[in-house]
């Protein structure tokens, strides 16, 4: 796993063909590579083999409750930025067998857990908002007394090969949530992707020894000063076209003091209880298991998947849900989200990706919604 | 089987089965080795074979961790699996979980447990601590709340406590002629019960509603809300704090709880669908 | 009488009360004592006694046609056995019986009636303190009638 933050090193550059050599060098290393591709009108994270199965010349456009695919004209392999998947399937997968057992003179055996052992992944184009979701994720899973041994098993080797944004998305705010544009955290290599008369190329800051090791296998050139300047002012563009912002001082105890804030009930008129923020969300940790077993009654599984707080499974007890309304269920998740979630590890939940605003099919804003709450309760 | 897996059950034989009341019974095991041990006031995940798994808290003898014993209510799908296994069956068994009752706290001064139902049964473990070592506090009360005298539970160790050094008082919901007790409820118990405010540490368990309008009462009297505990019950699935589904705001009951103290969830314990 | 009046303001219900507030209401009163099994009230008569109960529980009960005796609520030392009185039609709406030997305050309650209105600062002191009662108890039936025992 990577340090948390870059080697200080002198810049280098690759150009794209040694990109595409970075690529095959991390295949033959054993690694399974998963990165952006073109599937159903969006763009998704899958298994990739190489660089002609990135998005090239493809954009695209986010707003609330849109996302759209566009022709950028151009060769660009990274220029948009980031899709409804996040890198969380790849490590919290959304099904998990966890253990079959037998029954046996009434009692039981257990048989097997579900597999341990895991290929390395190699995450290829991965944004700093999603890197700083990987690290919220491994607090979730592997910071506590206990650890999820999926997650431990999947996250074990990871390379990643991150991507500093070149054009904010419609509904991104991570520089509100200080989670980018640039990638300073989770990375083993992070490139800034250039693109214009002096050909295509990516600047390169190493991140770890693995990431070092692999550069110098493929090799690369000291960045000229130009380029570094370039690079540079590509981060700063993005950083200044945010879609959103969203102010985060004082923000956990505003939500804790909105409970009654009548803009709940706002929300949980337009708010379908669809659970895609949650699916779509890089951070949201929630599961539930299933039990079930053979038709003969002989062998039993348990078997974990993604649950959403969103149900009204979730919060069920005898008698009935907790949660009972939208309204609470909604008022749990974004105030876990961006207040419970610094109490209980350290940090905001929210890296400010967007994808819950561009995937909301009522278009649910949550940086509009906080700053309604952030405003005093008018009836 | 992994011992540092936190998913899979492990069986255990059911060595004796005891009815309660009409719809709740006694499980006891014998785990061997060392036992388990736990402290009062934590839980297991009890898994009947291919239905699930249910939370329920300890109810036996902290000191004797060769027996692990359960009190369960037969309420919904799990439990109903669990309720019709006879003496010779397993289940599946993981724990234990959960924060304590501060039992250590109390020593030098009162102990007041207020339980309301089956809340008994995740209170009785306190109890048999405080007997273990009596001297070690002052004023030891139980005041315990229950539908009618035929859903009382543990009727026989009712009286033994009496005579152990423990108050006992016991109040119904209704009842009929034969009833030689009082007919309320708890919260009324806790307004009439003699009590040190400074000295006293409450620990309440029952339903969510019974707790609340306990903490009130003991609020009234003048006992500290971080005198007072409650032991919180949320959905649990995984009970090490890794599936979400637990949470109340902050709180995760599975390992910051279930057992918190009144003045860590002040803000919020009064409010509706937190 | 001395007795008594300090009797009275040394009831729960009735302390704070005036030297001369709880002189005045004395000649309503009497200090009676039940065995158990005796009933202080019964359903369906006229309201005209009104107790401070000083020791000894009492039992409020209901007959049901089926079900036999029901017991609704314990009353003890320090509460209040009787509103009815101060309520038009004036009839009790329960039974009480004493469960075990009780001591109480016995008012007369067309005296009382007529004291408290011939003294209306007393009447609000005494109807304030009535509320406060009934609140409490409401309470308490509140959390009887949910029912949380029971299977949800």
């Amino acid at each position: 796993m990577s340090p948390t933050a870059p080697l200080p090193e002198p810049c280098l550059t690759i150009s794209r063909e040694r990109f595409a050599r970075l690529l095959e060098v991390l295949r033959e290393d054993g690694y399974r590579l998963v990165g952006p591709t073109v599937r159903d009108g969006a763009i998704v994270h899958d298994a990739i083999s190489g660089v002609s199965d990135l998005p090239e010349g493809v954009g695209e456009s986010q707003e609330r409750g849109t996302y759209r695919l566009e022709s950028r004209g151009d060769r660009a392999l990274f220029g948009y930025a980031v899709g409804p998947h996040s890198w969380k399937p790849s490590f919290f997968a959304p099904t998990v067998p966890l253990w079959r057992a037998r029954r046996k003179d009434g009692s039981f055996t257990v048989l097997e857990h579900g597999a341990r052992e895991q290929p390395p992944l190699a995450l290829i184009g991965a944004r700093s908002c999603d890197l700083h979701a990987i690290a919220i994720q491994d607090r979730v899973f592997l910071g506590g007394e206990t650890i999820d041994p999926a997650y431990e098993a999947r996250r074990r080797r990871t390379f990643v090969v991150a991507v500093n944004c070149g054009r904010a998305g419609g509904t991104c705010f991570c520089v509100s949530m200080g989670t980018g544009p640039r990638a300073t955290l989770g990375f083993d290599l992070a490139l800034t992707e250039l693109l214009d008369d002096r050909g295509h190329r990516f600047i390169v800051d190493i991140g770890s020894e693995p990431g070092r090791d692999v550069l110098a296998r493929i090799g690369a050139e000291e960045t000229t000063p130009e380029d570094r300047e370039a690079a540079d002012a590509v981060i700063a563009r993005t950083a200044e076209h945010m879609g959103r912002q969203m102010p985060t001082d004082g923000i956990k105890e505003v939500l804790y003091a909105s409970v009654d804030h009548p803009r709940w009930d706002d929300v949980a008129a337009r708010c379908l209880a669809c659970t895609n923020c949650t699916l779509v969300c890089p951070t949201c940790f929630c599961s539930t298991v299933e039990d079930r077993t053979d038709l003969a009654g002989e062998v039993a599984e348990r078997v974990q998947r993604w649950d959403s707080c969103f149900t009204m499974e979730h919060s069920h007890v005898h008698g009935g849900s907790v949660h009972a309304s939208i309204k609470s269920r909604y008022r749990q998740w974004l105030t876990h989200k961006l207040a419970s979630w610094i109490d209980q590890f350290g940090t905001s939940g929210c890296v400010g990706c967007g994808r819950c605003i561009t995937w909301c099919p009522a278009a649910i804003d949550i940086t509009e919604e906080v700053a309604a709450l952030r405003a005093p309760a008018r009836r | 089987m992994s011992a540092s897996d936190p998913w899979t059950p492990r069986p255990l034989v059911i060595a004796e089965r005891t009815r309660e009341t009409a719809d709740t019974f006694t499980l006891r095991f014998e785990p061997g080795g060392d036992g388990i041990r736990f402290a009062p006031g934590q839980f297991n995940m009890i898994y009947a074979f291919g239905v699930g798994e249910a939370a329920i808290s300890i109810s036996g003898d902290p000191t004797r961790p060769g027996t692990l014993v359960h009190t369960i209510r037969d309420v919904g799908t799990v439990t109903h699996a669990i309720a019709r296994l006879e003496v010779g069956a397993a289940v599946g068994i993981r724990g234990p979980y959960g924060s304590a009752w501060p039992v250590a706290r109390a020593r030098g001064g009162d102990v007041l447990i207020v339980a309301g139902g089956l809340g008994l049964a995740p209170l009785r473990p306190v109890i048999y601590d405080v007997l273990a070592r009596r001297a070690d506090f002052a004023r030891a009360t139980l005041l315990y709340g229950a539908r009618s005298p035929t859903e009382l539970l543990y009727t026989r160790e009712l009286e033994a406590w009496r005579s152990s050094g423990i108050e006992v008082d016991v109040v119904v919901d209704h009842a009929g002629a034969d009833w030689l007790g009082p007919v309320g409820a708890v919260p009324s118990l806790i307004h009439d019960v003699v009590l040190d405010p400074s000295r006293t540490i409450a620990m309440v368990c029952g339903p969510e509603v019974m707790m609340r309008f306990s903490v009130r009462a003991l609020a009234a009297r003048g006992v500290a809300a971080d005198r007072v505990h409650v032991s919180l019950e949320r959905n649990m699935k995984c009970a090490v704090g890794l599936c979400g589904h637990c949470q109340y705001r902050e709180t995760f009951v599975c390992k910051d709880g279930p057992v918190v103290s009144a003045d860590r969830i002040a803000t919020i314990f009064d409010r509706r669908e937190i | 009488m001395e007795g008594l009046e300090r009797i009275l303001r040394e009831h729960d219900f009735l302390k704070d009360l005036s030297l001369e507030q709880a002189r005045f209401l004395v000649s309503c009163a009497r200090n009676l004592h039940y065995a158990t099994g005796d009933f202080l009230l019964h359903e369906g008569t006229d309201a005209t006694a009104f107790y401070l109960l000083r020791r000894g529980r009492v039992a409020l009960e209901i007959h049901v046609p089926g079900r036999g005796t029901v017991e609704m609520e314990s009353l003890g030392p320090g509460d209040v056995l009787g509103l009815s009185w101060f309520i038009p039609p004036y009839r009790e709406q329960l039974d009480a019986r004493a469960v075990e030997p009780v001591v109480a305050i016995a008012f007369d309650c067309q005296c009382l009636r007529d004291k408290l209105d011939a003294d209306h600062d007393l009447g609000y002191a005494l109807a304030r303190r009535l509320f406060e009662h009934a609140y409490h108890r409401l309470e308490r039936v509140r959390l009887q009638r949910l029912d949380l025992y029971g299977v949800q």
